[in-house]
Formats: C-alpha cells, structure tokens, sequence
C-alpha cells in the first residue's frame, strides 16, 4: 500500500470496514484481514457475523471473479490465505460460543491415486466459513477412508475431488460403496474438480457437483438448509 | 477476432490453407516437435496446416475445448480433415464433446506426458511414485514463463507449499537429448528438495496427428 492510500482500519465505521476487509481479502492482504477481524470484534461484532459478512463475503466475490476468469490460481490461493488469518481468529471463538451454530459435518477428501488438493482445501475453508464442521481427509484415498470418516463422523455431506481425468472414475467407486452400505439415504455426495462437470456427476449418481469452492460452499448450505437441519446435527 | 487466436502461434503460412487438406490443431507447447516432425518428413508441410493455441493454457485447461471449439467454428470447414494435437488434457471429457461435432480427432491418452512416455510407462511410473511432479522439454525451456511466472512463484514464493507440498520427485520426460535442458531440470528439482529423474522419452504418439497422410519420403521418429 502506498504511504498515501495508509490508513487506520479503526477509524472507519462498520460498513466501510466490512468492505475494506472484503478488499484486502480480495487483494490477499492477511495481516489486514486479520487485523480488520480483531476490530470487528472488539466493537462488539459476533464472531458468526464477522465470518459471515466480512471473509465469507469477501471469498464469494474472489469465487465469482475466479469463475469469470479475472482471477487466477495463485490470487485465490493468496485470497485464501487471508481469509485463512481472520478464520484463525475467529475459529476458537466460534467453538467457544455457547450457540450451536453448525451446519453439521462434512468430509471431504482427494480421492485415490490424485495428490492434488488446492481446490478441495479452498472449498474446506469456504464451508467452513460458512458453518459446516469440516473433516479433511486429504490426498489420495481409497474408498476405505470415506466409509471410515462416515462410520467416526456421521457427516451430512462427503465431499470427493479430482484434478486428473485418470482419477475421476474412482469417484464412482465411492458411491457405489455408500450404495451397498445403504448409506446414501443419511449422507450427501458432492463432487468437484477441475476436469469434472454435471454430466460426470449424473453419470456417476452424485447429485451435486460444484464447479467452485464458493458454488460447492452454498450447495452445501442450501442442501443442508433445504434439509430443515438449520442450526443442526444429524 | 476472438482472444483466443490472438495470441496463438502460426506456423505454416506458406500454402494458402485450401490447399492442404488436414489441420493439425495443436497446443502451443507441442510446436517445436510438430514443427520437427514436419521438417523430418519432406511433403508433410503441403499437406498439413499447422496452428496451435496458446501454451500457457497448460494451466488454465478449461480454455482448451472452447477455444479449440471456436478455432474450428471459424475455419474448421476449410479442411477435409481436423486432427486435434492434444490429449485430453484436463478438460474431462469437454474437448471430446468439442471435437465430436467437427469429426476431428486427438491423441490418446489423458496428457501430454503420458502420450509422450506411452501409457504403460507413463502408469508405471506413477504407480512407483505419486507424487512426480513432470516437465517436457517445453516445460524446461519455458519454465520461468509457464512454471515460476505462471504459478505466480514470482510475486508470491511463498505459494510454493501450496502447490507442491505433495510432490517429492521430478521426472523430465526429454523429447530430444539436450544436455543443457537436462541441467536445467535437474537444477529445478533440486530447488524444489525433489529427486530428479531423466527419461528420453522422444514424441511418443504425437506423430499420430499425421497418419494416413501420404507424402513421398515418410519418415517416422525413432521411438
């Protein structure tokens, strides 16, 4: 920032520092989000409010212009570490706060043979941002470790990735287990990736694909919300 | 005119283009071998028109199949034949759907390294290892451009985690045997803390984009 665009986060009013966080989010700047989210909450904000308005907000704009093609990989991935400085601020508080104000749990995971996770990582924060309590299993795994995480976690949702078109069918693997096991009646499928469309997705049988992370994040809610499970567990 | 020929690369404006009958439509990053490969088989070049699109869309793969869509839209018509010099190359399945309405082929396979390498080495060796992170002889000549620049390691260095926190070994599959390039390589992989692995792997199928084609003094590649 240039010496004459420096200014104090504390003397704008809430509106203008909702969007000046929305901006620096934008721009990557996490010592000012995270700065921006320390002001918030000290004038009072609750931290549900903050996550909301401030980073969840910010990061829906960063996915539009993403999806646009006015934003790239490493701007997102920047925007994504900004939005990660205010999330670790707020993170204690929202677990501390004695509203339940979770969406349910979601897991979600690269599947088997692809070690590629930027995406699902970016979809990870923006569900978490917005209120899902996020399981993360990684890279590379077998169909053994989604069925383990829905036994230990009893997940709304289960979220697989692919970057490679080679490692995209296995996802059907996946669904066609929770099919055997009669566990699609209780848990949501998604799917996402950078190779993957609506077309894989029907063809597979997962109902959901997200063609983002901020589009995956507000599927996630809507699904959950269209559930009647606001504010809710399974 | 659409931005995605603007900045693409012409090769072949020798031959007004209704005199040749197939279109080899390729990525940018495959120029100097198709290039090689016409130059080795004299007759190729009255034959084939060459274009390709830009090579920075090695990163950006879903500018691939609407671009290629809106390349052929455009001039596709002005062929008898269209053969499309790429792999699937990440589009899941959208370059097909692309290439089906203009009867137009492409190379096997779901990328360049594995048509280069051929597909039985190329699993092969991600079974041994997941986590290979691949260069070409492209990659290597353009790696600041494609690489440093193009994963923004440039402006922000400190994204290097993010990318490639899960890789631990380089493999450079070389096209033709260029010691300086295999330097190169070997330099990057040990900037990045990664075993490195030197394979020549030649073209592989690339040629496969002009098959059928007859020309007087055919010469393929020694694989």
């Amino acid at each position: 920032m240039s010496e004459e665009d420096d200014f104090d986060l504390n003397d704008l009013d809430d509106k203008e520092l909702v969007e000046q966080i929305q901006d620096d989010l934008y721009d990557g700047l996490d010592e000012e989000v995270t700065e921006g989210t320390k002001i918030l909450l000290d004038r009072g904000w609750d931290a549900n409010d903050v996550l909301g308005d401030a980073l969840v907000g910010g990061m829906k704009i960063v996915g539009i212009d993403f999806r646009d093609g006015i934003l790239f990989v490493p701007e997102v991935l920047k925007c994504a570490g900004a939005m990660k400085g205010g999330m670790n601020i707020l993170r204690p508080i929202l677990a501390q706060s004695s509203e339940d104000t979770s969406l349910g749990k979601f897991v979600i995971g690269t599947v088997k043979g692809d070690i590629h996770d930027i995406g699902q990582k970016l979809v990870s924060m923006m569900c978490e941002g917005s209120g899902f309590e996020v399981i993360n299993l990684g890279i590379n795994n077998p169909v053994e470790n989604y069925l383990a995480a829905i036994d230990e976690h009893e997940p709304v949702i289960v979220g697989m990735s692919a970057l490679l078109t080679t490692t995209m069918p296995y996802m059907g693997v996946v669904v066609e287990e929770m099919e055997k096991r009669g566990l699609r009646k209780d848990v949501h499928i998604m799917c996402g990736g950078a190779p993957l469309n609506q077309e894989f997705a029907d063809a597979i049988g997962v109902p959901a694909y997200g063609r983002d992370a901020a589009r995956s994040a507000e599927m996630a809610e809507e699904y959950v919300r269209g559930l009647g499970k606001k504010r809710g567990h399974r | 005119m659409c931005a995605a020929w603007e900045k693409s690369v012409v090769t072949d404006n020798k031959t007004s283009d209704k005199t040749k009958r197939r279109l080899v439509l390729g990525c940018g990053a495959l120029v100097y071998d198709l290039l090689r490969l016409i130059e080795q088989n004299p007759g190729l070049s009255d034959k084939v028109k060459l274009q390709c699109l830009p090579a920075s869309w090695h990163n950006s793969p879903q500018l691939i199949a609407p671009g290629v869509d809106e390349y052929l839209f455009l001039y596709g018509d002005m062929y008898e034949e269209i053969y499309i010099a790429y792999a699937d190359c990440g589009t899941g399945g959208e370059l097909d759907r692309v290439l089906e309405k203009y009867n137009a082929k492409r190379i096997d396979g779901a990328h360049c390294y594995e048509f280069f390498a051929g597909s039985e080495t190329f699993n092969k060796m991600t079974e041994e290892e997941l986590g290979t992170f691949y260069l070409t002889d492209y990659l290597v000549k353009n790696f600041q451009r494609i690489m440093i620049k193009g994963l923004g390691l440039d402006r922000h260095p400190e994204l290097f985690e993010e990318y490639f926190a899960n890789y631990n070994k380089l493999v450079y599959l070389a096209q033709i045997e260029n010691e300086q390039w295999n330097r190169e390589a070997e330099q990057y992989a040990k900037d990045f803390g990664f075993d490195y692995e030197y394979r020549l792997v030649g073209t592989g199928s690339l040629d496969c984009v002009f098959d059928e084609i007859e020309v007087t003094h055919l010469i393929k590649e020694e694989k």
